[in-house]
């Protein structure tokens, strides 16, 4: 890994391909480095709910429903399963899927940014700036 | 306390259930012959969740005194209408055919239980909104008989045990809620199992108090059945009232739902919102039995639960649960009586919210 | 709108007791050198016996890695749990437990239909606790798993383990064949308090013979770890007015992984309804929630999370915050880390009990 100012080269693009995620030291933090059907995105290890290895979780998709009983997976490698409780966050973005659109009591301002059926979560996953430079993932930091 | 304004809405109250004999004009000739050659016609139909004798099915002073003449009606007129002022109640007559196993007689009797009220009760007592008695154990006669009486309005609601044949949002069952949907009807379960299942986890306890106190238990469960199963997706519309089965136990409920739900909603992906907010929108429950102490502790649940929506004034009529006419806890703020005894329960009931505005609360005259 | 993220708490400045790791058998061949030839036969050739229709998996799958984190897969093999390096990288070292009480739930007997396959089981369980644990990691302390139907059974394994200081607490499940308060089970009860060891109650997986609800088995898991609470409330009921404590002043029960936050209302219920039907319980003396505060201990986790999360401390207040015990549940899906699970403010006299001094003082720790 080599480090210039506070970009951060962390290994050629050609050893991440679509589908797969690589977990790296920068800076003292742990970071996922994700690639998604070919764009890169870059998340910090800990889950903002629990505390999880985010990054170590399951990449996955999203399950909906348009009636009980139906059920389809969407949007599959889109999304990050955290591996202790489950919370589901979009990798793009870092945005917890569930919550509610709105409540009667005031919590978080919830509104809708990706789609008709992403709602955005109380939390982000903290995300950095992934750039591919003559082949390789730089991280900016 | 007492209700400081007449013109409230008693959202849980009891009729007595019949001797059998009494329901025998309203049942068809067949059952009418098995019941009287069968002796099935001298049996009472108590069910085991309030036997007659216990104070959880009467209180002392309610009780009907041999031979002093008075018809169930005036009782029920003097003991339960006339003292709290009450504008509407919402009367249910929980009666032992929905134990049987044979769910044809049971079909039969329910019908002709909802006949009897009918005629004996409604027919007479303007005051009085009835519940349509159904066999949950068969689908097709429980939505037979919500047909057949859907169109009488009186009924505001259909009536099941909380502890009945399956969890209640079982997608057997859902044939019972499109009706009741369609109907403008709502879906009240009430306190009580027909003991299909032990009323624990870990089997059948000893004593009555036991049973009694596990309802709190059987409607959360009840309540994360229809919310798991996803009824509210297919019937959005629909209403549940939960009755006598108290609301201290609602903020827990809440906050694990909520969590759960974030971790595990791909197991349920048809619930796209907080369940808590379902439940806060959909379910309903009476006041009596009030288990929390004192005002100020309601207070603070009902600032748990997150609304002042979700209670509906009741007295349990003629189960035992305050003395005198004192059917409120002491200290209720007064803007909160009249939302548990006028505007939630307008709100709650799709059939009330036409006819039963046109009577406004109004100030009791001064008591001494 | 974004939430900061959580922040590391001065939890870790002081050691903590975890009152639920679940140390778990890589096979049943972990628990043969603690059983005769006669019965390791038997577990390979039939296995457990219990009341569901799957063998050697459950009925309601569990969603996140079978229940587990999915990050506590040692990756030598062998199921989470099973690892004691990992868990003291993972779990032990990473969040500073000083005190780490077992709840060997896996095979150990309390649900076995084969009476004396279960009592092997149960004997078995408790020697592999004790060497293959304790043993190698003084951090960890052992519960005296036994199969609650077998009284007597019972109070011998729980005799012969209260002389060995590795056994802190006696584990049966609340899943069993009868309500715990009813009589059969009082052998236990008194053995318990003749040793001074608490009973620690844990949901178990595995039925008794009851339905999880009282209206029958639920379809999703969704339900069925909901039950975890209402499962837990009909044996604390029924213990309480079937006069366990009357019988036994001294005992005292920890309720693990069942919830905290439905107590109050609890009590407040067997209350008014005790009011209204003491003449069918004459033998209590107190009022039930006289009972719960003097015998009962809760677990923390999972821990519940508000809306508004000021209102987890006013439901402490009511239960007093020298009743919870700090359980993070390892190596569990819903695994609580003491760093970041609570989300209110704590004094650090709370603090304190909360994640060390009430397990202390109910376990005997030094």
């Amino acid at each position: 890994m080599t480090r210039q100012l506070n970009r951060h080269v962390i290994g050629r693009a050609d050893d991440l391909p679509p589908g797969s995620r690589k977990l790296v030291q920068v800076a003292g933090r742990e970071i996922g480095v994700f690639n998604v059907h070919g764009a890169f995105y870059a998340l910090a290890n800990r889950c903002p709910h629990g505390g999880g290895s985010l990054c170590e979780g399951f990449v996955t998709g999203l399950s909906i429903s348009a009636h009980p009983g139906k059920y389809e997976l969407v949007r599959e490698g889109e999304f990050l399963r955290c591996p202790l409780h489950g919370w589901e966050f979009e990798i793009a973005t870092g945005q917890s899927y569930c919550d509610p659109k709105n409540t009667r009591l005031r919590t978080f301002n919830a509104s809708v940014e990706h789609g008709a059926e992403l709602v955005k979560g109380p939390y982000v996953a903290e995300s950095f700036e992934v750039k591919i430079e003559e082949d390789y993932i730089v991280l900016d930091l | 306390m007492k209700l400081p304004f007449k013109g409230v809405i008693d959202c849980d109250l009891h009729l007595p259930s019949p001797p059998t004999t009494a329901l025998l004009p309203y049942l068809p000739t067949h059952w009418r012959d098995q019941l009287e050659t069968r002796f099935i016609h001298k049996m009472n139909f108590q069910l085991t969740s309030y036997p007659p004798n216990s104070p959880l099915t009467c209180r002392e002073d309610w009780r009907a005194k041999k031979g002093d003449g008075e018809s169930d009606l005036d009782r029920l007129r003097r003991q339960a209408l006339d003292p709290f002022g009450v504008d509407i109640a919402v009367a249910s007559l929980l009666h032992g055919a929905i134990a049987l196993f044979n769910e044809d007689m049971a079909a039969a009797l329910c019908s002709a239980v909802n006949d009897f009220v009918a005629h004996e009760w409604l027919d007479p007592e303007p005051r009085l909104r009835g519940s349509i008695l159904i066999t949950g154990q068969n689908t097709d006669h429980a939505v037979a008989e919500i047909e057949r009486l859907a169109h009488d309005k009186r009924f505001v609601q259909v009536i099941l045990p909380v502890m009945g044949d399956m969890l209640p949002g079982k997608r057997q069952m859902w044939p019972i809620y499109r009706a009741c949907e369609r109907h403008g009807l709502a879906l009240a379960l009430h306190a009580g199992s027909t003991y299909r299942f032990p009323t624990t986890g870990s089997g059948w306890p000893s004593f009555q108090v036991e049973d009694y106190i596990a309802n709190s238990a059987g409607f959360e469960n009840a309540i994360v059945s229809l919310l798991s199963e996803g009824v509210f997706s297919e019937c959005p519309n629909l209403r549940v009232i939960c009755l006598e089965g108290g609301f201290g136990w609602l903020p827990t409920l809440i906050w694990r739902l909520n969590k759960e739900w974030r971790g595990i909603r791909q197991e349920v992906p048809w619930i796209t919102r907080q369940p808590g907010d379902i439940l806060r929108e959909r379910f309903r429950f009476t006041l009596q039995p009030v288990e929390v102490p004192d005002a100020a502790l309601i207070a603070r649940i009902i600032g748990h639960i997150g609304s002042d929506d979700l209670l509906l004034f009741s007295t349990d009529y003629p189960h035992a649960h305050f003395e005198g006419v004192e059917a409120l806890p002491d200290g209720l703020p007064e803007a909160l009586i009249r939302k548990i005894t006028r505007d939630n329960p307008l709100a709650a009931y799709p059939r009330l919210s036409g006819g039963a505005s046109a009577n406004q609360p109004e100030k009791a005259e001064q008591r001494s | 709108m974004n939430v900061p993220l959580p922040s590391v708490t001065s939890a870790q400045k002081i050691g903590i007791v975890d009152c639920d790791i679940h140390p778990v058998q890589r096979s049943a061949a972990d628990l043969y050198p603690y059983m005769s030839q006669r019965w390791r036969e038997h577990s390979e050739m039939f296995g457990p016996h219990i009341r569901q229709g799957l063998t050697g998996m459950q009925v309601y799958p569990r969603m996140m890695a079978a229940g587990q984190r999915a990050d506590s897969y040692p990756a030598g093999g062998g199921p989470p749990g099973s690892d004691l390096d990992l868990m003291r990288s993972q779990h032990l070292d990473a969040v500073g437990v000083e005190w780490g009480m077992l709840v060997a739930l896996s095979k150990g007997g309390m649900e076995e239909r084969n009476p004396d396959f279960a009592t092997v089981l149960s004997h078995a369980v408790n020697d592999w606790q004790r060497h293959d644990w304790v043993a190698k990691e003084p951090r960890l302390l052992a519960g005296v798993v036994v199969p609650q139907e077998d009284a007597d059974f019972c109070v011998k394994e729980i005799h012969l383990r209260a002389q060995d200081k590795a056994f802190k607490q006696i584990i049966i499940s609340p899943r069993s064949a009868e309500p715990l308060g009813r009589r059969r089970y009082w052998p236990i009860f008194a053995a318990a308090q003749e040793c001074g060891l608490p009973i620690g109650l844990h949901p178990a997986a595995f039925s008794g013979g009851a339905p999880s609800t009282s209206a029958g088995w639920p379809t999703y898991y969704m339900q069925e770890h909901y039950a975890f609470c209402t499962g837990m409330q009909g044996n604390i009921v029924s213990m309480i007015f079937e006069g366990v404590f009357e019988q036994f002043p001294n005992l005292k029960i920890a309720l693990i992984e069942s919830g905290f936050t439905w107590m109050p209302a609890m009590c407040w219920r067997m209350d008014a309804a005790f009011e209204r039907m003491r003449k069918e319980v004459p033998h209590l003396k107190r009022r039930p929630s006289e009972y719960i505060r003097d015998h009962f201990w809760f677990a923390t986790q999972p821990m519940e999370e508000p809306e508004n999360p000021a209102h987890l401390p006013e439901i402490i207040e009511w239960i007093g915050w020298d009743k919870l015990l700090f359980s993070t549940d390892y190596p569990h899906w819903d695994y609580d880390d003491p760093r970041y699970c609570i989300r209110f403010r704590m004094t650090d006299a709370q603090r304190s009990m909360l994640f060390r001094d009430n397990a202390r003082a109910l376990y005997g720790l030094p």
